[in-house]
């Protein structure tokens, strides 16, 4: 007989309170014990809902109506509530802001310790190991308000660890992380799952951040279980079933005609050494004059084709040649500018410098993507963009208004009905003419984005620049893709857009050019295809795998084709 | 306003210690009667704030009741008829009726002003340099729901502090600003309350996957009385037994009505003396302070 599973969904069923459609339907699985096993799927497919019901806030804590059977380490959820549960499963919200309940990082890491009625040796004990299991043994007496979003995110990591749980359950822990502290993150599970058997279960909708760690991943659509595999065969049903959750390497693959998708860099890159595929051998000559970028009218569409559809051709290639370092635009190239940043500084009052110096200018029609880890200056500049905050030095210019789109698209909804937000027209606009009676907190994640963006752009007078800060935090990628057409068509009237994003996948979708910034300022400026090609950190997966020699899927699948061995690429 | 660990005897002694010393001080002030005493417990109280390094955010408590203090001044010179040295006759003003200023009712409301900002710097100090965890941990020895309801409250404030911030930031950045003046700050305020619900529960939820649902009772933390807990909570209960002495001997005792009277400056200079010594002694162990 095979032990017990960790967790066990039997025919669970949920509707929440007021919901008038179940949120899980009749789902089963097991998770056994020492399992890391990644839940993928859209927006509002039951993600989050079944990890609160393995946390026993459903139906505990949101009430609603629950069918079926959950149990977890053997208890339960029917019978025990989150609190008794929490000695098993440990759990990671979204937002880490509300999942700091107390003012220093060891009263913080001690709090669950102390509710189990530990007493102060072992909750000291328990505070130093979680604190250096996670390396954050130098934060212990920081106060929690001044740790960055990557520490707070780690912190509340340490909170749900403290008691040795059997079980940990994230939902989408690294949607607000930069890619650095997000890679370090699944890092950190990946290393309690394999040296100390914990068992994961995480929500995430970048996937090939961590499905090389994963062991099963399961898919999550309209509330029930759609697909339940390893990671390569998940791969391979996403090709045909849900091509959204593909990687950008299983997409690149798949466009290339090889099998099976690779579910990570490495398995990609060993898939085409065994395939004969060098990309290094006859390489192609950088095109003189080609700057490596691939501009909006050239680039491929972003939906996956088939192979067969694929049509061999010379890829567009990023010149090997060092960055150029960022320059100070010219006057002319200034005075024709959307937004100009003429030596801005930005010193903070008895604080750091989150700005030095930054000099930019940035065209009409340009799509610009500010790219850097947590605190490097990305949000600063465009509040400085928008009027929001005022240099302490230097001087920030727009050649007309600056529609700035925030972090959190429900800190725009002032209003009871949609319909009072924005004009019909800005509405229609963002095609939201619809819902014009519904109340703006009713409506979905992404429909609550164009309406924020609505809101910004409600003006007689065009915006000369729209900036948007993290726009894609917690999208699935048909999201990503419907935002990327947007800011595409905006731009195509002449907009500047500005995203400032830790994604560099999106990032290589949406922007001509990317500005990588460290220590508040610019340290690398260029082509989106020279400067996420080239990176460990800031790089996009297919740009990984070809080792910056293409930055998209379809352009990583052309140079695939075109360094085919002769005997594979014959007819 | 917020707690922050700093290199101080007061931030060192644990939050029983530090909170016992600022309720003594307050109640202090709430007690004392002479001027001069009173001053002397406002000076005291600012002094132990330079003495834990947060001068500058009780100070900026202290400058800002200055005003409440002068208005209470003012408001009870002009409604309260006592007193027999009249500064100045007004006449008949509505709806006050028959308006004389006296000298008694000045120092009288001047007295309460200044007890007012004296315990509201002395709240000012608890709340800068008292630590809310370990105050929290004590407290769930006692009544562990309440500590949850604390807890709650504590971490929601901040925390809807910033939604305050980031949307009005948002409303700024609309190309209608959200509306002008008024309308808009409140169409703000409605958002951050309409959001406070969801907050509070995304904390509360945190807190039930923290297992504090089923809390047990605190446990007593065994750690070590520190020279600056034995210091602090000495020196409270000194004030304590000072203010208890002054009432009952009585010792500086002052009575603005009907007409001032009170102790000489001698005994009252002497009384603020005792208190000085009492509460700022502890401030004088620097082993062992920082964080």
């Amino acid at each position: 007989m095979s032990p017990a599973p960790i967790l066990e969904l039997e025919q669970v069923t949920y509707t929440y309170a007021g919901g008038t459609a179940p949120s899980l339907r009749d789902v089963s699985l097991r998770v056994e014990e020492g399992e890391m096993v990644v839940l993928a799927g859209r927006s509002a497919g039951g993600k989050s809902t079944l990890l609160r019901a393995a946390s026993g806030l459903v139906p505990h804590f949101h009430g609603g109506t629950f069918g079926g059977v959950a149990r977890v380490g053997g208890m339960d959820t029917r019978e025990h509530g989150p609190a008794e549960l929490s000695r098993i499963a440990g759990s990671l919200f979204q937002d880490p802001e509300s999942q700091v309940v107390l003012t220093t990082v060891r009263a913080e890491l001690a709090f669950p310790l102390e509710n189990r009625g530990h007493g102060p040796a072992a909750v000291a004990r328990g505070v130093e190991e979680a604190a250096l299991a996670l390396g954050i043994a130098h934060l212990l007496d920081r106060a929690t308000n001044e740790l960055s979003g990557g520490e707070l995110q780690r912190v509340a990591l340490g909170a749900a660890l403290a008691g040795r749980p059997r079980l940990v359950l994230l939902d989408e822990p690294t949607s607000q992380l930069d890619p650095v502290a997000g890679d370090e993150l699944i890092w950190l599970l990946r290393r309690l799952n394999e040296e100390w058997g914990t068992t994961i279960v995480l929500a995430e909708h970048r996937l090939e951040r961590c499905l090389p760690a994963a062991d099963r991943v399961i898919v999550m659509a309209d509330g029930a279980i759609a697909c339940d595999a390893p990671p390569r065969d998940f791969l391979a049903w996403a090709g045909g079933a849900a091509p959204e959750l593909q990687t950008p390497a299983a997409r690149m693959f798949r466009a290339a005609g090889i099998a099976p998708p690779p579910a990570g860099v490495k398995e990609a890159r060993a898939a085409l050494r065994a395939r004969g595929i060098d990309l290094e051998a006859g390489e192609p000559a950088a095109t003189p004059g080609v700057e490596g970028r691939l501009m909006a009218a050239e680039r491929p569409s972003v939906v996956p084709r088939r192979p067969e559809e694929v049509v061999p051709r010379r890829p567009e290639v990023v010149p090997r040649r060092p960055e150029e370092a960022p320059r100070r635009a010219g006057r002319r190239e200034r005075r024709d500018a959307a937004l100009v940043f003429d030596g801005v500084w930005h010193e903070r009052r008895g604080g750091a410098v989150v700005l030095r110096g930054v000099d930019l200018a940035i065209a009409p029609g340009e799509r610009v993507a500010l790219m850097g880890r947590n605190g490097a200056g990305k949000s600063t500049m465009l509040r400085h963009a928008a009027g929001l905050m005022s240099p302490t030095r230097g001087r920030v210019r727009a050649s007309g208004r600056v529609a700035l789109l925030l972090q959190d698209p429900n800190d725009y909804l002032l209003h009871e009905r949609v319909g009072d937000e924005a004009s019909p027209g800005a509405l229609r606009a963002v095609g939201l003419d619809h819902v014009l009676d519904r109340h703006p907190r009713d409506l979905s994640g992404g429909q609550r984005q164009r309406l924020a963006l609505a809101i910004v752009l409600d003006s007689e007078e065009p915006a000369a620049v729209i900036g948007l800060d993290e726009p894609t935090r917690g999208m699935d990628r048909a999201a990503k893709a419907a935002l990327t057409e947007r800011l595409a068509g905006f731009a195509a009237g002449g907009a500047a857009i500005v995203v400032a994003t830790h994604d560099p996948e999106f990032a290589a979708e949406v922007a001509d050019r990317v500005v990588l910034l460290a220590d508040g300022r610019p340290i690398a400026d260029g082509p989106a295809a020279a400067v996420l090609a080239g990176g460990w950190y800031f790089a996009t997966e297919t740009a990984r795998v070809t080792g910056g020699r293409a930055l998209l899927p379809d352009d990583g699948a052309a140079l695939l084709l075109d360094h085919r061995p002769a005997e594979l690429a014959a007819p | 306003m917020r707690y922050r660990r700093r290199a101080s005897p007061l931030h060192a002694a644990r939050a029983v210690a530090g909170g016992a010393w600022c309720a003594a001080l307050a109640a202090a002030a709430l007690a004392a009667e002479h001027p001069i005493v009173l001053l002397g417990l406002a000076l005291i109280v600012l002094a132990g704030a330079g003495g834990a390094g947060v001068a500058r955010e009780v100070g900026r408590v202290a400058l800002w009741m200055v005003p409440w203090a002068l208005a209470i001044a003012v408001i009870n010179m002009v409604v309260v008829r006592q007193g027999f040295t009249i500064l100045a006759r007004l006449g008949e003003i509505p709806p006050f009726g028959q308006v004389d200023l006296t000298l008694e009712a000045l120092v009288y409301g001047s007295l309460f002003g200044l007890r007012l900002l004296t315990v509201a710097a002395a709240f000012a100090v608890f709340t800068v340099a008292v630590d809310p965890d370990d105050l929290l941990r004590v407290l769930r020895r006692a009544s562990v729901r309440s500590a949850l309801a604390a807890t709650l409250a504590t971490r929601l404030v901040p925390v809807l502090a910033a939604d305050a911030q980031r949307i009005e930031e948002a409303r700024r950045c609309r190309a209608d600003q959200g509306g002008e003046g008024a309308a808009a700050r409140l169409a703000v305020l409605r958002a951050v309350a309409g959001g406070a619900m969801d907050r509070a529960l995304d904390v509360a939820a945190t807190l039930e996957v923290r297992g504090y649902g089923s809390a047990k009772r605190g446990v007593r933390s065994g750690r070590p009385w520190s020279r600056h807990d034995q210091a602090f909570l000495a020196s409270a209960v000194a004030i304590v037994a000072l203010t208890l002495a002054a009432r009952l001997v009585p010792l500086a005792s002052f009575d603005p009505y009907p007409e001032i009277t009170g102790a000489g400056v001698g005994e009252a200079l002497a009384l603020t003396a005792a208190f000085a010594l009492c509460a700022l002694l502890p401030f004088a162990g620097r082993r062992g302070i920082a964080p």
